[in-house]
């Protein structure tokens, strides 16, 4: 029993609602949002230095015992999930200051905002899958309302087609979840392992394997996996660049956290096949989605069609299913929404500059903001995977635990998408920054974004910091994976006997 | 021609303050009887909607002035230090506290802290209720 594990998700509930009171006051809103994210930052990373010293801590919601009441179950995976969502939320939130329209900000940005950060990290940390359900619900309905916000043409055709998808994905939810208790008569995760393992046993395998499928469905269509992913890049590209930032940085993770909770926790009885189908959707998740940005001419646009492409690298880690594939992972899935939050920001610094973001109708921008520059550069080279920035180390990790799990073909399209990768950034650097300016001097000197570039430092920072450090950072990460990859920790700390 | 309403009027009336104090009676019903705060919120939004629809929404706007967002911020805070009150007695958060007491009149009673949570949900669901409803009936207008 420790509530400490509480606070990440009722601190921006509780900051969320106290919001609406101050609609108007605008400073105190800011002020007040701004010092909860980055209190909320030092605050996860307490509870994981925790988990890290003594292991997986659980809360009994309202004093009920396990299996019967509701936990929320803080192990090392989730803990740092909330670490780096509150990272990219107070990096988000901290652009939305100098971006946002006052009109937007009016219209209850901060509340919904902390209400969907309060779902995100519900759903990292909750140990019952009718309470992820429910966290999902928060969160989705939170990026509906961020989504829309505005209101422009493009922006409700899009979010009309978004909310209908997830709605229709919430529904399957309910089922897959209604069905699983109809087989194993639980909801909490550490109890469904035991029941899941028990049933399967006893033959019911098969319908079991068809449950696994079912949620994988659920989840890669949040977690936009390749047939599943049509919705993402348009409904990304509607909303304001801090409020895209903030999606794309965390509600695609969310999916994938949960497929990795699911299939390391909960299916792990007829894993033969249920990996093998995971990662073949890797593969093509990752293929199509670097296919798509490679194709693109326009800066957002090719950002969000590559969130589609890293989930299946993320995927990929759990598909191969060793410690190092899954420390590579959880170390692909933390590097990408601290990048890809940096490089959407820069997206949203050039679009003030130039006012567009097509490629084509800008150039030579390294010459009149050589900071924005050179700072897209280390992100978007890092996102592509040199080293010594995060994005190689993860890589590394995944294509060393791939070969030695023999997978050669996934390592092989990892490799080919990894050079796609980087041709489309550098498409991206070539068309943005190099070549003659096409602003002139007056028009460079009315839009300064020295300011604006503030927020994206720190990931930069984060970034370069988690390659220089990769051994300290992939220890934990190993760790993380290992609590992963035995069950038996997770359950025996969540039903005491 | 002017429509006379007063046959709709007389009996709203009566019938809004049947509705609501049947929805009083449910949310004090709750939480060991069938009742509480989610439907009695909402039986109270149906009294407070059959005002509106038989009067009009700018009238009943004056006599009852409220502001729903602010209603729905003030009913979740209450939930929300319901559950905050049981980490002061260092047990997990949501935990619930009850206890019986002998009033003179009405006998026996129990003061349970479900009781505020549920005023917290009543209040959330009454306000959103008519939130939604008023939003999209002014819509058209």
């Amino acid at each position: 029993m420790n509530n400490i594990v509480l606070l990440p998700v009722l601190i921006p509930f509780l900051v969320g609602v106290i919001l609406i009171l101050f609609r108007n006051q605008l400073p105190i809103q800011r002020f007040v949002s701004g010092v909860t994210t980055l209190g909320l930052v030092g605050i996860s990373a307490y509870i994981t230095y925790l988990i890290y010293q003594d292991g997986i801590i659980t809360l009994e919601l309202g004093n009920w015992p396990a299996p019967f009441g509701i936990v929320l179950v803080g192990d090392l995976f989730a803990s740092i999930m909330v670490v780096f969502a509150s990272i990219v939320a107070a990096a988000c939130l901290f652009f939305a200051f100098q971006t946002l329209h006052p009109d937007r900000e009016k219209y209850y940005f901060y509340p919904f905002f902390f209400f969907l950060l309060t779902g995100v990290n519900g759903s990292f940390l909750t140990g019952d899958i009718f309470n992820l359900f429910v966290f999902f619900e928060v969160m989705l309905i939170s990026s509906f309302v961020l989504i829309v916000m505005g209101g422009t043409k493009y922006q409700l055709r899009e979010s009309f087609k978004y909310v209908v998808i997830s709605t229709f994905g919430s529904m399957f939810f309910v089922i897959a979840v209604a069905l699983l208790y109809s087989v194993t008569g639980t909801l909490n995760y550490a109890h469904l392992a035991e029941r899941v393992a028990e049933a399967a046993q006893q033959g019911q395998s098969g319908i079991l394997t068809v449950i696994a499928i079912l949620f994988l469905i659920v989840f890669g269509l949040k977690g936009a996996l390749v047939p599943l992913h049509f919705w993402l890049p348009n409904a990304y590209f509607g909303p304001p660049t801090a409020i895209a930032a903030l999606l794309g940085g965390l509600l695609t993770k969310v999916g994938v956290y949960s497929i990795m909770r699911t299939h390391t926790l909960i299916f792990t009885h007829n894993q033969d096949f249920t990996l093998t189908i995971i990662l073949i959707l890797a593969g093509l998740t990752m293929f199509f989605g670097v296919i798509g940005a490679v194709s693109k001419f326009d800066f957002k646009r090719i950002l969000a069609i590559h969130i589609v492409s890293q989930v299946g690298y993320m995927i990929m880690g759990l598909g191969i299913g060793t410690t190092m594939a899954i420390a590579g992972s959880i170390y692909i899935i933390t590097h990408n929404m601290i990048v890809k939050t940096a490089l959407f920001l820069f997206c949203g610094a050039t679009e003030k500059v130039t006012g567009t973001t097509n490629l084509k109708k800008m150039s030579g921008l390294l010459k009149t903001h050589p900071y924005l520059g050179w700072l897209f550069f280390v992100a978007a080279i890092s996102l592509a995977g040199i080293p010594p920035l995060s994005g190689f180390f993860s890589k590394f990790a995944l294509v060393l635990g791939g070969l030695e799990a023999e997978r050669y073909f996934i390592v092989f399209v990892s490799l080919v998408v990894g050079l796609l990768t980087l041709f489309s950034m550098v498409k991206i650097f070539m068309y943005v920054f190099w070549g003659s300016p096409s602003l002139s001097p007056e028009e460079v000197k009315k839009t300064k974004v020295g300011k604006l570039l503030i927020p994206g430092i720190p990931l930069v920072i984060i970034s370069i910091l988690m390659g220089i450090l990769a051994e300290p950072v992939y220890l934990l990460f190993e760790a993380a994976a290992n609590q992963m990859l035995d069950p038996s920790i997770y359950i025996n700390s969540v039903i005491k006997e | 021609m002017k429509t006379n309403y007063l046959m709709l009027h007389t009996i709203t009336r009566v019938v809004s303050f049947i509705i609501l104090s049947f929805s009083i009676f449910l949310f004090f019903a709750g939480h060991n009887n069938p009742g509480g705060g989610f439907i009695g919120g909402l039986m109270t939004a149906s009294a407070l909607l059959l005002l509106y629809v038989s009067f009009d929404i700018k009238k009943i706007r004056k006599v009852i002035p409220f502001n729903y967002p602010v209603i729905i911020a003030v009913g979740l805070l209450i939930t929300i230090i319901t559950g905050l009150n049981s980490l002061l007695f260092g047990d997990p958060f949501l935990t619930q506290y009850f206890e019986y007491y002998n009033v003179p009149i009405l006998g026996e009673i129990e003061l349970t802290t479900a009781l505020p949570f549920d005023l917290g949900i009543y209040l959330v669901v009454v306000a959103i209720a008519l939130l939604i409803i008023l939003t999209i009936a002014e819509d058209d207008s």
